[in-house]
């Protein structure tokens, strides 16, 4: 899981071996420090030679100087390395996204896909800064100031390499015990945003049948539970500050009692004394380093395994080898289609659909939620695939075209509108970039757009808020249809895109339809009869099934269905 | 250590809009003193001890080498005796340390989550009181992050940046008195040296926080493309925009990149330049020291020892400084976070002046006799859910006391009038107009009317989400406002359009209407409502968990268990908000038949899209820009041939 994410590396390779290696420079200086001033104390001070306290001085200030640039520079490789390796993963994260079929997409929830692509990639990207930078820096130091100590005296040195697999024993002990504590921990957390979240989104719930007592007492619980648990944890991790301070001071007062003695016998200088106890701290922090990188490194798994469930997932459809590159006409052909969302059988969405529909004919659908339309449309541009059978466009497989070609020439509104922050002009041109302006006025005279859009102070340069928010819910999907307009399609789909036009206004799109586009295809799902009665024909989908095909007429004398519909609609009208 | 959970940087913006006061202050330190005055007193003594301790650890040097290792190299002589006692003596106090930062950290998990789970809790418990307007006029997402970020950055103040600021100002006093002590001439040097460590810090740290601004700036962008573009991935796929998305994104996201690493780069630079720092100090002081020593003939003075524990202090006394300095900004953001905090408890709770509530009364004949809710429960229950034996039944009262010291009880009947009332939510742009109606018991009244007509809002003054700017709103003749908010909310109903369901069971939802319900009770709800079949038709039946408000069902499943919920109660006034209007007709049908059930013998407010589940009310108001233009019954405004009429024939749009 981690290759395939370090894969996403790429232009970054360089910067992310230099900091380490620029890191393990900075250690070898800091680890050199004590040393020399060892030797400047013993050679230097207390033998009262100034010239060698200058000589030793100037080295030790040019060993930090030294330290101190390569500290930087791997501070900048390292923030270069990280901010490049998270801008990658978002870029190779979105590519995947773009490439994702309707199912992929249905697999994850949008909030998941969201929180992947940002929260997530912010974690990984600290503890891959963590790691080049610290992770590498810990363990150097550590083998470097215990070689450098041996170096010093290996009688001493011992002591530490004592101590140390004391104190890492340690760490890892309390770690193991708080670790699923916080997991657990963490679990409650989600408990608890829910219940505010749900609390928050339906206060109204909550307020008009009084249960603000009821509430509080579900959130007390609650945040009792994590109060206890993270008391337990917490208690656990903080057991680290004490297990630190402890071996540092049994280690110094270990050296200092066996030292004092070297010292004293002539095998030591106080110098080499002095520079033990720097070595002690070295040792033990970067011991103390590596525990609390390991912490972040496992809370970031969780961030690391959710980036590559996207990576990993496979988009379902794919452009087939030698891909048709054109459509002949807009006939659409639904052979013997079986379909589910699911990949097992029995749970059939669509069942046996055979249907034949000439180019350019109009071809309304009514039917209940749920009983499939939506799923019966969406296999004409490939958004989904059959699960048996097949669907033809222009006397072709859908699956033999290539898949902008296909969903170039099928145009569809969708049910779900989305219109982006943006000018109209901006959202029109989704249907067309190289539109005109009197290709978008055209689409929009058609889609009945025009009017309500010149009306707009701005016009055609009004800026759309994030989800079309600033229009209202007719106009904006008088908008949607104008856009797929553009895009001159053989095949138009609208799936209930009328909902919140009027009737009359409705009526007048349709006219449009058959004055200005009469060669295209047009499929209109709507819950209103009167958005279909006048079309060709009229299928009626129940359950998955064609339930009957036929003119208004026909059905309004002969489908029990589409007469219960339409008394729905009428109930009381025109008594 | 809990990682923070996306905790934000800190951001200057912030700072200037919660400037840190000294209410704030006094706020938080009653949370943190409240029920942990002795605790504290402890964890204070166990800073003191454990800072004397580390700052004990540096003298320690000095002692070891002037006062045993040179004596002993001097004497030539092999008595460790006076060594071994002194370093028991230190161990023992290296011991007391230990102790004191053992007990320190385990109080200080006990204080710091007590505290957080206090201001969670209370911050719960007063947003349970907040009035509806609050909600109305708060993005969700940000009342969220007070439970989440703000609390957080709380966490890292209170059980870190607190006690490490006291231990770093006594480490640095103690330090101080230790190196004046040792030698002043070497002090005056490491003072220097800090103080020109502060001033470059102060400029790296300004560089980085204006570029940690740039970042949150292009991150705020990237992530709401990413939103806008998921969101609509649908679309994007339906056009074969993926290319331009893409372009547009890798734009968006090379500039978050070049910025993030700018940010990066000097709080990265930060930690080696201070350290090094740190070490020039300590160079510098060898260097003056055998300078002083030995050219200046101070041998006396400054001693081997006294460089040595001298290298050692000035490391001391500059990590603390350097520490102080990061932990300023930590609290800065806690400061910030407590801020919005405390700005939430602050709001004002809906006000709540009525008495009049709802009891339970036994009915005999005329008179009405108060009786205990058990007693009304069981006489329900042993007579198969109906309230009446003939003689004897038992009904909802009004219990009004009066100023004169005297009760009075009237039956619930569900007489609701609107007598000249306007309204606005924000004191000035008017929404609602001179509205009057009248509801008898058992009517259906609907309201009808493009988005924004004041549809909703007249419901809302109903239940007193909001309060009615003038006018009269009486319910069963007792003007509303005089009714306990909690009782005339029991005696309200309410299905709206967007369902609302809890994370539970199916069964644990529908008795959210009636805690006290039995399961019987419960599942007869459900019959009624027509929610009965398919619930039994789920996995699990009534013990089927929904999850992420029952997303496991379709829009009509949950807008019928919605219902059933509302049956539950058994209110004598409903309001019905658009209940059917993301339900398909046929399936409204079946929605329907459960809302007929519902409806009966009860007084219904209705607010519909589709005019077809309006038509048999008996009276329906048209309402144009809060005002009620149309007004009667579906046949009699047919024939006014108005406003109702096109809506009707559908010659005009509704949203």
């Amino acid at each position: 899981m981690i290759r395939k994410l370090l894969k996403s590396v790429r232009e970054y390779k360089k910067p992310s071996i230099l900091s380490p290696v620029l890191v393990s420079c900075e250690v070898v200086m800091e680890v050199l420090m004590p040393l020399l001033m060892s030797k400047l104390i013993d050679n230097g001070i207390d033998k009262g030679n100034m010239n060698y306290v200058w000589v030793m001085g100037s080295l030790l200030l040019v060993c930090m100087f030294i330290s101190m640039a390569f500290g930087a520079l791997s501070g900048r490789e390292a923030a270069k390395a990280s901010a490049g390796f998270a801008k990658n993963l978002r870029h190779d994260m979105f590519h995947k996204l773009q490439s994702f079929s309707f199912s992929n997409i249905d697999k994850f929830k949008t909030s998941s896909i969201i929180t992947r692509l940002t929260t997530d990639v912010t974690n990984v990207q600290n503890a891959y800064q963590m790691v080049i930078r610290i992770a590498v820096r810990a363990p150097i130091m550590l083998i470097f100031a215990m070689c450098a100590s041996f170096y010093v005296n290996a009688k001493v040195a011992l002591i530490l390499l004592g101590i140390a697999p004391i104190l890492l024993l340690g760490l890892i002990i309390v770690f193991r015990y708080a670790h699923p504590i916080f997991v657990r921990m963490f679990k409650r957390f989600d408990l608890m945003n829910n219940v505010v979240q749900e609390n928050v989104r339906g206060i109204r719930v909550v307020k008009s049948f009084v249960r603000e007592d009821h509430e509080i007492e579900k959130f007390t619980t609650v945040s009792k539970n994590i109060r206890n648990d993270s008391v337990k944890a917490e208690r656990a991790i903080n057991l680290n500050g004490p297990l630190m301070m402890a071996c540092v001071y049994s280690a110094m007062l270990l050296i200092s009692w066996v030292g004092a003695r070297l010292v004293v016998s002539g095998d030591m200088k106080t110098g080499e004394l002095t520079s033990m106890f720097s070595y002690t701290m070295q040792i033990l922090m970067s011991l103390m380093m590596v525990s609390m990188i390991i912490v972040m490194l496992v809370i970031s798994r969780t961030s690391a395994e959710r980036i590559s469930e996207i990576l990993d997932e496979e988009p379902d459809i794919t452009n087939p080898e030698n891909p048709v590159m054109e459509v002949k006409d807009g006939s659409i052909d639904f052979e013997h289609v079986y379909f589910s969302y699911a990949k097992k059988k029995e749970k059939s969405c669509l069942s046996d659909l055979d249907l034949h529909i000439k180019s350019g004919e109009t071809i309304g659908i009514i039917g209940g939620t749920g009983s499939g339309k939506s799923s019966f449309v969406q296999l004409i541009p490939r958004l989904y695939d059959v699960t048996d059978g097949c669907v033809k466009v222009g006397g072709r497989d859908v699956r033999s075209y290539d898949l902008d070609v296909i969903r170039d020439n099928v145009a569809m509104v969708l049910q779900k509108n989305v219109l982006f922050s943006g000018t109209i002009k901006e959202n029109l041109r989704w249907g067309n970039p190289d539109a005109t302006d009197e290709e978008m006025i055209e689409a929009c005279k058609i889609a009945q757009a025009d009017s309500f859009i010149s009306a707009f102070p701005d016009g055609y340069d009004t800026y759309i808020e994030q989800g079309g928010s600033n229009v209202s819910g007719g106009q904006k999907q008088r908008l949607c249809i104008a856009r797929a307009l553009l895009k001159k399609p053989k095949i138009l789909i609208l799936d209930d895109s009328t909902s919140a036009v009027d009737t009359a206004t409705d009526a007048q799109i349709q006219k449009g339809f058959s004055e200005f586009i009469p060669g295209t295809t047009k499929l209109i799902i709507a819950q209103r009869i009167s958005s279909v009665e006048n079309a060709d024909r009229i299928i009626v989908i129940d359950n998955g099934e064609i339930n009957a095909i036929g003119t208004h007429e026909e059905l309004m004398e002969k489908n029990e269905i589409y007469k219960e519909v339409y008394a729905s609609q009428k109930k009381g009208g025109d008594q | 250590m809990p990682p923070p959970r996306g905790a934000r940087p800190m951001n200057r913006e912030d700072l200037k809009k919660n400037p840190i006061s000294k209410d704030l202050i006094k706020k938080l330190l009653s949370y943190l003193t409240g029920k942990h005055k002795v605790l504290l007193g402890v964890v204070f003594v166990c800073i003191v001890v454990t800072s004397v301790t580390s700052v004990l650890g540096n003298m320690f040097i000095r002692n070891l080498i002037d006062d045993y290792i040179q004596p002993l190299l001097i004497d030539g002589s092999k008595d460790f005796s006076g060594l071994a006692r002194w370093v028991r003596t230190v161990a023992i106090l290296f011991g007391f340390g230990v102790l004191a930062n053992l007990f320190q950290g385990q109080i200080m998990v006990l204080i710091s989550n007590n505290v957080l789970r206090n201001v969670r809790d209370d911050m719960f418990i007063h947003m349970q009181k907040l009035p509806i307007s609050y909600f109305d006029t708060h993005a969700h997402g940000d009342v969220m992050s007070h439970y989440t970020n703000d609390v957080d950055t709380l966490r890292q103040m209170i059980s870190q940046s607190f006690p490490q600021m006291i231990s770093s100002a006594i480490t640095i006093v103690a330090t101080l008195a230790g190196m004046i002590y040792t030698s002043w001439h070497l002090t005056i040097v490491v003072l220097a040296g800090t103080f020109a460590m502060i001033i470059l810090m102060g400029k790296i740290g300004g560089k980085s926080a204006t570029y940690f601004v740039k970042q949150q700036a292009s991150l705020g962008d990237v992530n709401g493309y990413i939103e806008e573009m998921v969101n609509g991935q649908k679309v994007v796929k339906v056009f074969t925009y993926e290319e331009r998305a893409k372009k547009a994104f890798d734009k968006k996201n090379e500039e978050l990149c070049s910025n993030a690493t700018s940010a990066n780069i000097f709080a990265n630079i930060l930690m080696p330049i201070m350290g090094n720092i740190g070490n020039v100090l300590y160079v510098l002081v060898a260097f003056i020291g055998g300078f002083l020593a030995i050219e200046c003939g101070l041998d006396d003075v400054i001693t081997l020892g006294v460089i040595g524990s001298f290298l050692q202090l000035t490391k001391a006394f500059v990590m603390p400084v350097s520490q102080v300095s990061q932990q300023m900004n930590a609290i800065i953001m806690a400061m910030a976070g407590a801020g919005r905090i405390f700005k939430l408890m602050d709001e004002k709770p809906e006000e709540d002046d009525g008495y009049v509530t709802l009891v339970h009364c036994k009915k005999e004949g005329d008179s009405l006799t108060e009786v205990p809710e058990e007693e009304a429960l069981s006489f329900k229950r042993a007579h198969g859910g109906k309230e009446s034996d003939g003689t004897t039944s038992y009904v909802w009262a009004w219990k009004h006391p009066h100023q004169d010291g005297t009760l009075t009880y009237a039956e619930v009947k569900g007489d609701v009038r609107l007598f000249d009332v306007d309204f606005s939510y924000d004191g000035k742009k008017q929404v609602l107009y001179d509205i009057s109606l009248y509801a008898k018991p058992g009517q259906k009244i609907a309201f009808v009317g493009a988005t924004g007509a004041g549809k909703t809002t007249i419901t809302n003054l109903i239940n007193r989400f909001y309060d009615i700017a003038d006018g009269k709103i009486r319910y069963d003749d007792i003007n509303i406002n005089k009714i306990k908010k909690a009782d005339l909310r029991h005696s309200l109903g309410i299905v709206l359009q967007d369902t609302n369901l809890f994370t539970g069971s199916v069964m644990e939802n529908i008795r959210y209407g009636n805690l006290k319900a039995t399961d019987e009770e419960c599942i007869e709800a459900a019959k009624l409502a027509n929610a009965h079949d398919f619930i039994s038709k789920l996995p699990q039946g009534y013990d089927t968990v929904l999850t992420s408000n029952g997303a496991e069902l379709s829009q009509g499943q949950r807008q019928l268990i919605a219902i059933a919920r509302a049956a539950v109660a058994d209110p004598p006034v409903m309001i019905l908000d658009e209940a059917t209007s993301s339900i398909d007709t046929r399936t409204e049908a079946i929605v329907q038949r459960g809302m007929d059930a519902l409806m009966e013998n009860r007084t219904v407010f209705v607010i519909a899209h589709r005019l077809s589940t309006v038509q048999n009310s008996k009276a329906i108001m048209v309402l144009e820009n809060g005002h009620i233009i149309e007004r009667g019954d579906h046949q009699s405004l047919i024939a006014e041939k108005g406003k109702y009429y096109q809506l009707y024939t559908g010659a005009f749009e509704l949203e």
